[in-house]
């Protein structure tokens, strides 16, 4: 039968407990593949790399049935957050 | 892409030591420099070419041996997998990423000064 969306998502959330989770399914017909957007604290002081493994360490049970996952975002909740405009308001002379 | 499977030898991981010191960028994908077999794979090479540096590619497809060792000296479980200066930096994603935050140029960088 396969993984499902389903499967790869609470593999996520059970592992990550994500604030933002978005899966979708991107196979083109050759088997499961799937892009992934997680945005979660477990991310904090950790480079793309690690995150990427953690990503990667919550779909191994799946991994032998997937064909592809694509991590797409791999955020901090900060870095999630829209980026600030530089305070533009220095005091006029 | 990836597929399923289990295994790797002992004296794989001295092997693999010696084939990412030895230049200081390598590419272990699904198919050639010229004719990847992959679009993952693809998209690195054309990054790596953009860049203008020198790379080794290694094709995976054809060494399972080889393949299956990978992925455990890098404990990463897709190809492509691009060494810099002997060590892992990612896959196809992680790759992108840097590449556009400008991180994958100053890696490449140092690796060359080195």
């Amino acid at each position: 039968m396969g993984v499902t969306k389903e499967d790869v998502e609470s593999a996520i959330a059970a592992a990550l407990s994500p604030s933002h989770l978005v899966v979708t399914d991107t196979s083109g017909g050759c088997g499961a593949s799937y892009e992934i957007e997680v945005v979660s604290e477990k991310f904090e002081g950790k480079r793309l790399l690690e995150r990427h493994r953690l990503v990667n360490t919550a779909l191994a049970p799946h991994m032998a049935e997937i064909h592809a996952v694509s991590i797409k975002k791999a955020l901090t909740p900060a870095q999630a957050q829209p980026q600030p405009e530089p305070a533009a308001d220095k005091p006029q002379a | 892409c990836l597929a399923a499977a289990a295994g790797g030898g002992g004296a794989m991981r001295e092997t693999l030591d010696k084939v990412v010191g030895a230049h200081k960028v390598v590419l272990f994908m699904k198919g050639t420099k010229d004719f990847p077999q992959c679009g993952f794979s693809h998209t690195v090479v054309q990054i790596l070419r953009s860049l203008d540096v020198p790379f080794e590619t290694l094709d995976v497809l054809a060494n399972e041996a080889l393949r299956q060792g990978l992925k455990e000296y890098s404990s990463w479980p897709t190809f492509p997998q691009l060494y810099i200066d002997g060590e892992f930096f990612g896959g196809c994603d992680i790759t992108v990423e840097a590449y556009k935050s400008g991180e994958l140029q100053e890696t490449l960088e140092k690796a060359m000064c080195s």
